[in-house]
């Protein structure tokens, strides 16, 4: 046997954007001959091998193909190109108590749960009482589930699949679920499935979690394999990737050719520098690099990072943007309106030579743009209204 | 050592052979797994429902009121004698057909969630639906034979084996139908409103409510056309079968032409007919589910 749980050979997915997308049969033959359709590759030639027992996380920027590769291992979704195997069992958390009935009561869903999911009654039953501790849901788990709080759904969901006894583990940034207590337990549920040997791909956003957890990690980006390797490494490359790093130069290959020398946020309407802003104002952002005369062509990328250094959003510059050869350079990003995000704001920037992957330069400017809402009650993240509305009648 | 080597090959064939078995388990039609998701359906059906079950007997008979009274003098001179019988040896079994189709025409696309976010054989979807009114067809049989043991005691003669190949053609075609019409719907949402107006006109194309003796006798020559209809053989080779007289005496000492034939052979020969296009149905409708649940998660 080859000892590889989880292959995938060449695996590309692509997904046909419709700007409008034919539903019935009327609007398909209108839209036949127009091109309003358009391919997007959320994966290209993506090559893994996970072994046995091995436990791998994958991670990358959002929208990355992450979760699709996730649900293309799953047998969810058909590859476009390519192939994949994977042996045994097969358990994905990718949503939990995704099927579960609101009418039924927990114990009925559990094992309608269990059995979609692969379980015979028979092990169902032998695993029923350990579920049901596990999810801590003894006095409840004969009330309706539409009863239930959103922390008793995803308790139950997480311990019907960890239950099914899966070779194969494949976890989508589910464990971060419940109160602190019941990520741990997820956690160290996840420890145990190491410990017997089974294998485990998890997507996760917590890099220290990779470090910590995984034997190996890949790092995806535009639905590439970036890197496949030690995990203390992925997580370098990925935040030298994203200019999230806290000492952005560390382990770069730029030599100083190219660096950058300042970023300003400016208001182009009034020309100064400025930090108060208001969602959907205009609003540029100047970066200066400086190159020496066998600096190569580059490309920039910047990040606009929340609190955390969470990643908000991620501009990529046109290939090249920046000239080879020595001078200093003024790369100006203009965001006609800035989105509907408020807070204090601030700026990674990483230059990355032109048609390759490394990392020339990075840095990060901190608390460069604060932006306001019409919120009148201080910051918050993004725009939202309330209401009251009138009371229901329950029983 | 040698044998120690082989011993623990050995053991990892075994363990890779009890993987691919569980894989499979994931991915085959487990009768168990179809069970659970009609005993679901039925639960929430039926759930907070206090008259529950009997709630599936209230159409039928709803059916039979109406028609009683609309076919009770003014439509049809003189009527189909013991109405109530004919009409319900056609109906049950159109209703089974009906409902599994419908049903099952919106099975994958109302499992949106689970469809996108678990792999399991999607094909129990439609199939659930089909046993969901399996169950309701079983029971409303069962409360129309107990009926009919005071009633038309003439249903349980030798004809009434007919029913066994006329059922067995009703699963067939319905299976075949539902899977048809479960993945197309998926890419296509037309399907589920086309099938409900269908489904009305093929309604009063089958000779449910009225006798199919009139039928033959108007069409004559073309009667073959009309018994091309794959629910027309199976509604007509119910009603031989449990409503039995093929020309029973009217009111008038008359006898009334209601069936198309006495005999065996017609129903024998249509049922085969039937039965042949249900499996090729089947064979199209396995083939197009298959094709098309590729896309199933990205399509919802």
């Amino acid at each position: 046997m080859g000892g590889e749980a989880i292959t995938a050979r060449g695996v590309g997915k692509r997904f046909q954007l419709h700007h409008k997308r034919a539903t019935s049969l009327k609007e398909r033959l209108l839209l036949a001959r127009s091109s309003s359709s358009e391919d997007f590759w959320a994966l290209r030639d993506v090559d893994l091998a996970v072994g046995q027992a091995e436990t791998v996380g994958l991670i990358g920027p959002n929208g990355s193909g992450k979760s699709t590769l996730l649900k293309v291992l799953a047998g969810i979704l058909a590859p476009t190109k390519g192939e994949v195997e994977v042996r045994g069992r097969i358990a994905s958390l990718l949503e939990l108590g995704a099927g579960f009935s609101g009418e039924l009561t927990g114990r009925e869903n559990v094992y309608l749960n269990a059995s979609i999911l692969g379980l015979t009654r028979r092990e169902i039953d032998r695993q029923f009482d350990s579920i049901v501790d596990f999810a801590e849901l003894e006095p409840f788990i004969d009330n309706q589930v539409k009863h239930y709080s959103s922390g008793m759904y995803v308790r139950l969901g997480f311990a019907v699949a960890a239950h099914v006894d899966p070779d194969v583990l494949l976890v989508d940034e589910v464990l971060a679920v419940g109160d602190e207590a019941f990520a741990a337990k997820c956690l160290a549920k996840v420890a145990e499935f190491q410990a017997q040997g089974r294998t485990i791909l998890f997507v996760t956003h917590g890099l220290d979690q990779v470090s910590q957890v995984c034997d190996r990690a890949v790092v995806l980006n535009q639905g590439r394999v970036l890197f496949d390797g030690e995990p203390a490494e992925a997580v370098s490359k990925l935040r030298a990737f994203l200019g999230t790093s806290e000492d952005p130069a560390a382990g770069l290959g730029g030599d100083g050719l190219l660096e950058i020398v300042d970023a300003h946020v400016i208001d182009p309407a009034a020309g100064g520098e400025q930090l108060d802003f208001h969602v959907g104002d205009k609003l540029a952002i100047d970066v200066i690099v400086k190159g020496r005369a066998e600096a190569p062509a580059a490309d920039l990328r910047l990040v606009v990072t929340g609190p955390a250094d969470y990643p908000m959003f991620l501009m990529e510059s046109p290939p090249g943007v920046v000239p080879a050869g020595g001078a200093v350079h003024t790369v100006r990003f203009l965001l006609p309106a800035f989105p509907s995000l408020q807070g204090l704001f601030s700026l990674s920037v990483a230059l990355i030579r032109s048609g390759g992957k490394d990392v020339l330069d990075a840095r990060r400017f901190g608390e460069r743009i604060r932006v306001y809402g019409p919120a009148t009650h201080g910051f918050q993240l993004v725009d939202f209204e309330t209401e009251l509305l009138p009371p229901e009648d329950r029983p | 050592m040698v044998t120690l080597l082989a011993d623990g090959e050995r053991g990892e064939a075994r363990m890779a052979s009890a993987a691919d078995a569980r894989a499979l388990a994931q991915t085959r039609v487990r009768w168990e797994l179809l069970a659970n998701l009609v005993r679901k359906d039925l639960k929430v059906k039926y759930k907070n429902s206090a008259l529950g079950f009997a709630w599936s007997l209230a159409n039928p008979l709803l059916y039979l009121a109406v028609f009683s009274i609309v076919f009770s003098g003014f439509l049809l001179r003189g009527g189909v004698p013991r109405f109530a019988v004919y009409l319900m040896s056609g109906l049950l079994v159109w209703n089974f057909f009906a409902t599994a189709t419908m049903g099952a025409t919106g099975a994958v696309t109302g499992s949106a969630n689970l469809v996108k976010k678990v792999r399991f054989p999607r094909i129990v979807l439609p199939l659930a639906s089909v046993g969901f009114a399996g169950v309701h067809f079983v029971l409303q049989l069962g409360v129309l034979f107990v009926v009919l043991v005071p009633l038309h005691r003439t249903a349980f003669g030798a004809q009434l084996w007919l029913a066994v190949p006329a059922l067995a053609v009703a699963v067939a075609f319905t299976v075949g139908m539902s899977l048809l019409a479960s993945s197309l719907n998926v890419r296509f949402r037309d399907v589920e409103h086309l099938l409900e107006v269908a489904l009305l006109a093929w309604f009063w194309l089958t000779p449910i409510v009225y006798p199919v003796a009139l039928v033959k006798e108007r069409l004559g020559e073309l009667f073959w056309l009309y018994m091309a209809n794959p629910m027309a053989t199976v509604v007509v080779a119910m009603q031989r079968a449990i409503y039995a007289d093929a020309a029973p005496i009217g009111k008038d000492g008359v006898a009334v032409p209601v069936l198309a034939d006495g005999g065996y052979a017609f129903y024998l020969r249509w049922l085969g007919i039937t039965g042949l296009v249900s499996l090729g149905l089947i064979a199209i409708g396995l083939f197009t589910f298959r094709r098309l649940e590729a896309d199933f998660a990205e399509e919802l």
